[in-house]
């Protein structure tokens, strides 16, 4: 193990033990207004007029009449509203909001709120969408070829649901404008996103807009664009009350119904086998993206990418489309679009190696991609693949090829085992040239005249342990004590664009820009002077560039690996399961913190046990989300998972700080599909090609099967 | 499948539920005003000091906690009992602060994160789920060392499975919860006496 995993006291640690952390709820204020939006019942209707309640004095309402600069919230795209003007999209949608001292008064003014629409009809299932918002098309090979020459073609459908982030802190701003400088403070992933919403919003030039994170109970995507929709609307409404704050924090179930989530998808894939070889993979990926476009196209990138797996199959034709659905919006949650064609695939594999009777992880292992290979999109794997050696481990410590075994033999009548494997890759930050072109991070150092050296970055710690990572790899490369290094929330008045805090990229790539900038700063190191060093990012030489139009090239520097196997016990009298356990190898590089990164890894992998079965999300007859509460979005306990196993495989990356690669979202990618493999045997069933699979379903299995039996 | 999160299909529920569907449906504004509710005081002894709370006494302690009497250690996750995020301790017992009323604390001892920072007990906890990096986010915290701290109280040397069970009711959306019963278990050892 390196030096830098050693673990340390993490840089928050105090604040947030002792309960003196500054979340945006704990703020205080006398003259605090609160904001409650009045939304859309209807997921699609025309807006006739908009009636508000007499409104005490210090009391107001806000909608699109106020937005001074463009009825726009930036994402990628333009096409969503800071407030709906004459029609809206999904239940939820915002019209507008009332502002005022007490919370409960504005609660009930809002409600008092009516608002006269034309309903019209609404698409709530993406089989009936009429807009396509996003169509990509890649490929390679002769699919046509492969298919007719083949001994046999498998076509088979699967189906993801709704994921919820469920963060344990719900999504909050707070707002103040004064003296032509508009502030706002909030629960956040990405301060620069929510700058550049906000100026565009407000027409304030980026001068008079500033931006700072505050402590942040989590955000694994959801807080990557819904708060540049919260701070838009927020400064909006500051700027009607000038000298005053105005802050909203969502209750659990608007934060559930309202804000975005994992993209639900259906994928139909076709497979050309020919001597016992997958030789052409013919791919229809489809992404629920509800009403508006937000971060759908680089969702969706990243999951057509992702469909062939960690496979080499020679010839491929890969379609991926964003749909348009009057439901609420869909957007980043960690794997972001990967988890459901990594699911596709690998349930797809284990079927094919089942029909062919082979062993599911020898016929996978068998197809597994090695370096020098290429990618998806015509790229190189240009380092090692350790998938084998990942699977020996996982294999160790599970005993997954004994039990594999045994569960295929007769059980007992009441309780069930069963165990799967899959393997996958995480594509180690932003997909394609995006972070140079884009993105073009900076960041800073400055050293103080008596030698402590802060960290000048807009990475906002969010839980996943970045101040202390950071704060790590710059104290190694200038050889000076970790406490000699700080690095607080970010402050977009006080510190460079280094980019936002997604696609596992912080560390990897932001944390190199800071290794370089310490290496310069420990050059010229004067002791006793004020100095600071600034270091612009660029793009490694070996890369091959990747083009969007047609999906060609390096879409990422390198990759991440995981290896999961689990185990389930169901109980055939109620169809309920025990997770046995889940043992789990990740390749993430150095890890720059062996107990950060391991908390990341477990962490990542019981969300993932969560989104293949217990998680579930349904919406009613308007579309509208019905598991609103965590008294029925069910997320993990303590008591859940009997063991939860990680084991840590390192590659060096040598563009990454001493050999980091990303981390954060890989562990959750891959963890459905194996799920569902163990169920598949322990139910005795085939072909179980969704998730989340349900307690009322695996009773259905088990009765299938013991019919089956008993014929 | 969840075996721990507790039905909450009380009345409180019940009411959160309908002021969430009125924020989306057009609704009028009621034309009787609320019966107006009289205000109790309400002494109780708060992280060791004799405090008087005058007020609503259906009002949740945990509004009261935070918004009366800025303790904002005392987290918000789900205002109904499910997430454990505003536990504290009252006399002695872990309870959600958004399920009791704050009528019901009158002469009791009510003991938040802020109170329990400053004792023994808490810098064991603070060492072990340092050393083990078990905070994340931090949200859940405050509750869950209030959760670590009525277990330990109940069961000084607990298996990893009753702490387990211990926390079940603290639920953590970042670590995996490993780290957390290790560092519960370590305190149990290093905190030897103490509890």
């Amino acid at each position: 193990m390196h030096p830098i995993s050693q673990p340390v006291v993490k840089k928050d640690h105090t604040e947030k033990m002792a309960g003196s952390a500054e979340y945006v709820g704990d703020f205080y204020s006398t003259d605090m207004l609160h904001a409650r939006f009045v939304r859309s019942p209807h997921p699609h209707a025309r807006i006739l007029e908009i009636c508000y309640p007499e409104l005490p004095e210090g009391y107001c309402s806000v909608d699109h009449r106020d937005v001074l600069g463009e009825n726009i919230v930036h994402v990628v795209e333009d096409d969503s509203p800071v407030f709906e003007v004459d029609e809206v999209f999904y239940v939820g949608d915002p019209v507008a909001m009332i502002i005022g001292p007490d919370p409960q008064r504005v609660k009930a003014l809002a409600a008092a709120t009516e608002v006269r629409y034309e309903v019209l009809s609404a698409i709530l299932d993406i089989d009936d969408s009429d807009t396509v918002f996003f169509d990509y098309h890649y490929g390679r090979g002769d699919c046509e070829d492969a298919f007719s020459e083949a001994d046999k073609v498998y076509e088979e459908q699967f189906s993801t649901g709704y994921q919820e982030q469920a963060y344990l802190e719900t999504q909050g701003m707070s707002a103040r404008y004064e003296d032509g400088l508009l502030t706002v403070h909030g629960s956040l992933q990405c301060p620069y996103y929510v700058h550049g919403a906000i100026a565009k919003a407000t027409g304030l030039p980026k001068g008079s807009v500033r931006v700072i994170q505050d402590y942040t109970g989590g955000g694994f995507g959801g807080k990557e664009a819904y708060p540049s929709f919260l701070a838009a609307q927020l400064g909006v409404a500051a700027m009607k009350v000038p000298g005053k704050d105005v802050r909203v924090v969502y209750d659990r179930r608007e934060d559930m119904e309202f804000t975005s989530k994992r993209h639900p998808s259906r994928c139909t894939y076709r497979a050309a086998v020919k001597d016992g070889r997958v030789t052409a993979l013919e791919i229809d990926v489809r992404f629920n993206s509800g009403a508006f476009t937000t971060l759908s196209p680089v969702v969706l990138q990243r999951g057509i990418i992702a469909a062939p797996g960690v496979y080499h199959v020679p010839s491929l034709k890969v379609r991926g489309r964003g749909l348009r659905t009057h439901t609420v919006p869909t957007g980043a949650y960690r794997g972001f679009g990967a988890p459901q064609t990594f699911f596709a695939i690998e349930r797809l594999m284990d079927h094919i190696a089942a029909d062919l009777g082979q062993d599911p992880l020898d016929f996978k292992l068998a197809h597994a991609a090695k370096k020098g290979d290429p990618t998806s999109t015509s790229g190189i794997y240009h380092y090692e693949v350790p998938l084998p050696e990942m699977v020996d481990k996982v294999c160790e410590m599970s005993d997954y090829r004994a039990k594999r075994a045994a569960y295929a033999k007769e059980q007992g009548r009441r309780y069930r085992n069963g165990i799967g494997i899959a393997l996958w890759f995480h594509g180690c930050g932003f997909t394609g040239s995006g972070e140079r072109d884009f993105i073009k991070a900076v960041v800073g150092l400055h050293k103080h005249a008596d030698g402590t050296v802060e960290v000048l970055a807009c990475n906002s710690d969010i839980g996943q342990g970045i101040k202390t990572t950071f704060s790590k790899v710059v104290a190694a490369e200038l050889g000076i004590p970790y406490d000699q290094v700080s690095y607080g929330n970010p402050d977009t008045s006080r510190v460079p664009d280094s980019g936002p805090t997604v696609a596992s990229r912080s560390l990897m790539t932001v944390g190199e820009l800071l290794r370089r900038a310490a290496a310069r700063l420990r050059e010229e190191w004067v002791d006793g002077q004020e100095q600071s060093v600034e270091e612009h990012y660029h793009e490694p030489d070996f890369m091959l560039p990747f083009s969007l139009e047609d999906f060609s090239g390096d879409a990422y520097p390198t990759y991440a690996w995981g290896v999961s196997a689990i185990e389930l016990r169901y109980d055939s009298l109620t169809g309920a399961n025990d997770i046995v356990g889940c043992w789990s190898s990740f390749d993430v590089g150095t890890p720059i913190d062996l107990a950060i990164v391991t908390g990341q890894m477990e962490g990542g992998v019981l969300q993932g046990l969560g989104y293949s079965s217990m998680e579930q999300m349904a919406t009613d007859a308007n579309g509208r989300i019905r598991n609103n509460s965590y008294s029925d979005y069910i997320i993990p306990t303590s008591a859940d998972v009997g063991e939860l196993a990680v084991s840590m495989h390192v590659v060096e990356f040598p563009f990454g700080p001493y050999g980091a690669k990303g981390a954060g979202e890989l562990p959750l990618v891959g963890i459905a599909p194996a799920f569902v493999e163990a169920a598949e045997q322990a139910l005795g069933a085939r072909g179980i090609n969704h998730i989340p699979l349900k307690a009322e379903e695996a009773l259905e299995y088990l009765g299938a099967a013991q019919k089956e039996a008993h014929r | 499948m969840s075996k721990t999160q507790g039905s909450s299909h009380d009345g409180a529920t019940a009411a959160v539920m309908s002021a969430a569907n009125e924020a989306v449906t057009t609704a009028t504004l009621p034309t009787t005003a609320a019966p107006s509710v009289r205000a109790v005081s309400v002494s109780f002894v708060l992280n060791g000091r004799e405090v008087t709370w005058e007020g609503d006494p259906s009002a949740k302690l945990l509004d009261v906690l935070r918004d009366d009497l800025r303790l904002t250690g005392v987290k918000c996750g789900c205002r109904e009992g499910e997430c454990g995020a505003c536990s504290i301790l009252l006399d002695g017992v872990l309870v959600n602060s958004c399920m009791v009323a704050a009528g019901r604390v009158g002469g009791t001892e009510v003991t938040t994160i802020e109170g329990y920072c400053t004792t023994e007990r808490f810098k064991v906890l603070d060492a072990t789920f340092a050393r083990r990096s078990a905070v994340q986010c931090g949200y859940c915290i405050p509750g869950m060392v209030l959760a670590a701290e009525a277990l330990l109280s109940a069961n000084p040397h607990p298996t990893e499975e009753e702490v387990r069970t211990g926390i079940s009711g603290n639920l953590c959306r970042c670590t995996g919860y490993n780290a957390i019963v290790d560092a519960i278990l370590d305190a149990s050892k290093e905190g030897e006496g103490l509890w």
